[in-house]
């Protein structure tokens, strides 16, 4: 029943690999592509990478962003407004790709659908991408992107939470290949003053399902909360924090170096993780 | 089935879904033909879980039946009473047209039906706090009512453009103890009002049940939604034969999120000789791209937490619905009408904004009754298709009607459209 999980090779699995044989946990960063602009989202994506990122999560600007708190929508908003299209996602997952770190599509799911799942994943793999992170498709729902990823080798990530119960956690571990996505908290995006205790708890229940690397994501903002994650998380998933400074900035290179030191700040705090 | 259950289904053999018969037994959910499901949050998967595992225990007990249907008769004022409409039949072709009355329930609508229902849910579910999303007000009074009735802690979300265009009912929410909370993202209409309630949802799960307004969103909501509005098409179909000595020839209800329509709709699918009809809001014209006709002119996609037709542009974004009716002005539908409509069972034809503002004044000077401007989209659906019948020489149709709602929330709407109150204001 765990075939097809392992018959497909996972770039991000490798780096997740990677990073725990240098005794850390991966520093995931995300960002929604097209803000302030196309062009400048993807120079921040590499920003990124530079700084430290292990692995980028590019969002796909949608409407109607319900996982997402009011930072992350407001960019949203903007790029939208900004005219995005689902196709520079396309564009800008081959460039922030060609930095080497794998590059996972963070995408709700009503504009897959709509560019049809099958091209979808074989848009996103001619890219270069290494998969979709799909906040708003449960495994349940997933039949025809299981198929699609298995067919186009693609990792497909999937959320947990702390109301997860234990037979769908060992679904989720099942149906997911790269790394499962474990939300530290109930609730949407945003920084928080702290990271759930739940966090640790659900990141043992997932193994305890089955899966082999879970990375932590929902309201990381500071290396120390990076720190405490990587403790026991295979990664530390950073949206509103990465985001924040490009918002704030009033130039996009402003934003840039910006980003740059807060991304620079948690890669040291996934780094002392374990120390 | 559970969701677990349908989890391990699917991933050991992921299988289309036949679209089979379209019968009143078909539609229990979670999918209606290719439409339905739950495309939401895992972190919501428990509490709809939850819930749907409550709502069967809760259909199977007849202390509930019993309990919802004594507080239908003495707190809604059901049955609700249909009414012929003669004066306003001769604007119809000359055909019958009858009027299933929900505009006379307690707070005004047929949303209270639903309401009530999920408020003894919740008492079910040991939760002390609601949330609900609202468009024209009528489902965030529903739900406040219902929660000043039962004690309960009530949060509404209301778009602030709807907030503006049906203040009465803000205050009529606030008076009756609820906290009204305005959206300001996206649209700023409902839409965007049942995302910040879900994302509120997702926050505050243990604690908060969603009584969501209409027959969308994830499953269970569509069929539970359906069974609570189901009791309008139940009495109205005894009320016309009674009345008629038989079935109406045509029912027509208004469609916004569609739970009046399908609540009336519902008792007559395996009645074939029954046309039934769900009127659109067509804003400004289908052809002009401001309107809110989702099955006319929208195609199928994911949108809060269920398979649907919605508008929608080549990327997939939703696409922002114009309505003079705030209870209609939704890009999206309930599955169930998706499926009504593919297979042809039920058809759906958009309404214009002053095609339903004609018929709302006619139905105030015919006949004394002021309908909610909603429910006006139905009137001038029935109009159309009074006279389509008469002009083929079928004047002896029975129309049967859902006049879904009372028009109070909607006087000043009217009063500007008709420029009521220079005129007046003037003389
Ligand atoms: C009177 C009335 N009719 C109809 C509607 C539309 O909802 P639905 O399509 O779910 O019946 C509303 C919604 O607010 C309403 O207030």
């Amino acid at each position: 029943m765990t075939g097809t999980s392992h018959e497909v090779a996972s770039r991000t699995a490798a780096t997740l690999d990677r990073t725990a044989a240098e005794g850390r946990a991966a520093l995931v960063g995300y960002l929604p592509v097209g803000f302030p602009d196309v062009d400048a989202s993807i120079e921040a994506a590499r920003a990124m990478v530079d700084a430290g990122v292990d692995v980028v999560e590019l969002g796909v600007p949608y409407s109607d962003p319900v996982m997402d708190g009011p930072l992350i929508q407001r960019a949203v908003e903007h790029a939208l407004a900004g005219g995005v299209r689902v196709r520079d996602t396309l564009r800008a997952v081959e460039a922030v790709a060609a930095t080497g770190a794998p590059v996972l599509v963070m995408t709700y799911w009503n504009p897959v659908v709509r560019y049809g799942v099958e091209a979808f994943a074989r848009d996103i793999a001619a890219a270069g991408g290494a998969g979709l992170i799909t906040p708003d498709l449960i495994p349940d729902e997933a039949g025809e992107w299981l198929e699609a990823s298995d067919r186009h080798g693609l990792d497909r990530v999937f959320l947990v939470a702390p109301s997860s119960t234990t037979e769908r956690l060992s679904l989720t571990a099942r149906a997911a290949r790269g790394f499962v996505y474990a939300a530290s908290t109930m609730g949407v995006t945003g920084t928080r003053a702290s990271v759930g205790a739940d966090a640790e708890r659900l990141v043992a229940d997932t193994r305890r399902g089955g899966a082999e690397r879970v990375c932590v994501g929902l309201g990381v903002s500071t290396a120390e909360q990076a720190a405490e994650v990587g403790r026991y998380a295979d990664g530390v998933i950073v949206g509103s924090a990465f985001v924040r400074p490009l918002v704030e900035a009033s130039t996009a290179a402003e934003g840039r170096d910006g980003l740059a030191e807060v991304v620079r700040d948690l890669a040291e705090g996934v780094r002392t993780a374990r120390g | 089935m559970t969701g677990r259950e349908q989890a391990a289904q699917h991933l050991a053999e992921p299988e289309p879904v036949e679209p089979g018969p379209v019968t009143s037994e078909a539609g229990f959910g979670p999918y209606f033909g290719d439409f339905g499901g739950r495309f939401v949050p895992e972190a919501l998967i428990e509490a709809l879980d939850e819930l749907d595992t409550e709502y069967s225990k809760a259909k199977a007990d007849p202390a509930f039946a019993d309990e919802l249907l004594r507080l239908h008769r003495t707190y809604t004022g059901r049955p609700s009473i249909i009414t012929e409409v003669p004066r306003f039949a001769e604007h119809c072709g000359g055909v019958r047209v009858i009027l299933k009355r929900e505009d006379l329930n307690h707070t005004g609508s047929h949303k209270i039906n639903n309401v009530l229902g999920q408020a003894l849910l919740t008492k079910r579910l040991g939760k002390k706090r609601v949330i609900a999303e609202t468009g024209a007000g009528q489902h965030g009074v529903a739900t406040a009512t219902a929660a000043a009735l039962f004690d309960l802690d009530c949060t509404i979300y209301m778009g602030e453009e709807d907030t503006r265009r049906q203040a009465l009912n803000v205050a009529r929410m606030r008076l009756l103890g609820a906290t009204v909370v305005p959206v300001t993202t996206g649209s700023r209409t409902l839409k965007d009002a049942i995302n910040e309630a879900l994302r509120d949802w997702v926050t505050n799960v243990g604690t908060t049940n969603y009584v969501f307004g209409t027959v969308a969103g994830p499953h269970p909501f569509p069929a539970m939604v359906r069974d609570l509005q189901r009791i309008i098409g139940v009495e109205a179909r005894q009320q016309v034969l009674d009345l008629t000595g038989r079935l109406p020839d045509v029912v027509a209800a208004c469609v916004g999120g569609g739970s009046n329509a399908i609540g009336i709709f519902h008792a007559f699918l395996d009645d074939a000789s029954v046309r039934l009809v769900g009127l659109e809001a067509g804003g400004d014209g289908v052809d002009t791209g401001r309107h809110a006709a989702t099955l006319t002119g929208g195609a199928p996609g994911v949108l809060h937490g269920a398979r649907s037709y919605l508008l929608q542009d080549e990327d997939g974004q939703t696409i922002e619905s114009h309505s003079i009716s705030a209870g209609l002005d939704y890009p999206g539908v309930g599955p169930e009408h998706s499926w009504l409509a593919t297979t042809g069972r039920a058809e759906y034809r958009p309404i214009t904004d002053a095609q339903a503002m004609e018929a709302f004044r006619l139905l105030c000077r015919t006949e004394g009754i002021i309908p909610a401007i909603e429910s006006s989209h139905a009137l001038a659906g029935a109009m159309q298709l009074g006279r389509e019948a008469a002009a083929e020489g079928r004047t002896d149709e029975v129309l049967l009607v859902n006049l879904s709602g009372r028009g109070d929330k909607d006087v000043e709407t009217a009063a500007s459209w008709f420029s009521l109150l220079d005129e007046e204001g003037s003389r």
